[in-house]
């Protein structure tokens, strides 16, 4: 179908409510949370959850606790951290592939948490975050009692 | 600010089909930085969710070899919300053109990262020689 753009106020009124439209969708409907809503595309997450939490893994090899800082607030979780220099910049590299720097990653969470149960352990460079789901967001199951 | 531009998907090992490659299924590799030092080569690869006993360093004229088991952290029937990279063994092997005292060789890993010391044989060290004044 064509669509005609008039001279009268009436099509900007259409046009921004087209726009709105498509801003909304991008924001919600095309990935429905994951929403990379800030920072970079480090570290590479995956997500899991079970009927009790959510879980947040990310690879993060040479960090300790003490160079992450994580953030639950207004239903996102935030990744910060530093990956600092191996050997410093005096010595020679033969191959530098290894990530280095500050980084940053929001992601959206999809139900609601209970943040101040949020638990996080470090092991051999696997960052894993577990976020118990709050009891709203738990599905419940209903007993159909029979009469 | 400094954003770190990372590749979001590990790097899937390219050939495997190597003749003295037993262990069969795919494997990542493993990023690597190499350092020159005075007495030797220091290698460190990221092999993140493996344990120590499950590493494995070859080194044999000239090529070295590392190998981490990385076991599955999740079971098959979990319910994955976002996937951005594969867990899996890494492996990864390089040509090392110095010369290596490969008695000498020795491994750390700590906190996901392999530390492999390769002490350069006597002979491939720097020496400063000192020339003396010829006594008139």
């Amino acid at each position: 179908m064509l669509t005609r753009w008039g001279n009268g106020s009436h099509s900007i009124d259409r046009l921004r409510g087209e726009m709105d439209r498509l801003f909304q969708g991008l924001s919600e409907g095309l990935a429905p949370w994951t929403g990379l809503i800030g920072g970079g595309v480090f570290p590479a997450l995956n997500v899991w959850e079970d009927e009790r939490g959510l879980y947040v893994e990310a690879e993060l090899p040479g960090l300790k606790m003490e160079d992450l800082e994580l953030l639950v607030s207004g239903g996102e979780l935030t990744i910060k951290g530093q990956r600092k220099e191996a050997g410093g910049e005096s010595v020679t590299y033969h191959r530098r592939e290894r990530e280095r720097g500050d980084f940053t990653r929001v992601i959206r969470l999809p139900v609601a948490v209970e943040a101040d149960k949020v638990e996080a352990s470090l092991k051999a460079g696997i960052l894993t975050i577990r976020l118990p789901k709050s009891d709203s967001a738990r599905m419940r199951r209903i007993e159909v009692k029979g009469s | 600010m400094a954003e770190k531009t990372a590749t979001l998907q590990k790097t899937p090992e390219a050939d495997v089909s190597r003749a003295e490659r037993t262990r069969a299924g795919r494997a990542y590799l493993p990023n690597v930085d190499i350092i020159e030092l005075q007495d030797e080569l220091l290698v460190l690869a990221d092999m993140p969710g493996a344990s120590a006993e499950d590493i494995d360093v070859h080194f044999e004229k000239g090529t070295l070899e590392i190998h981490a088991k990385v076991r599955p952290r999740v079971t098959e029937n979990t319910r994955m919300l976002v996937q951005e990279y594969g867990v899996g063994d890494f492996h990864r092997a390089f040509e090392v053109s110095e010369a290596i005292d490969s008695g000498r060789i020795s491994a750390e890993y700590t906190d996901g990262v392999l530390r492999l010391h390769l002490p350069k044989v006597e002979a491939a060290k720097p020496h400063k020689i000192t020339v003396k004044a010829a006594g008139g």
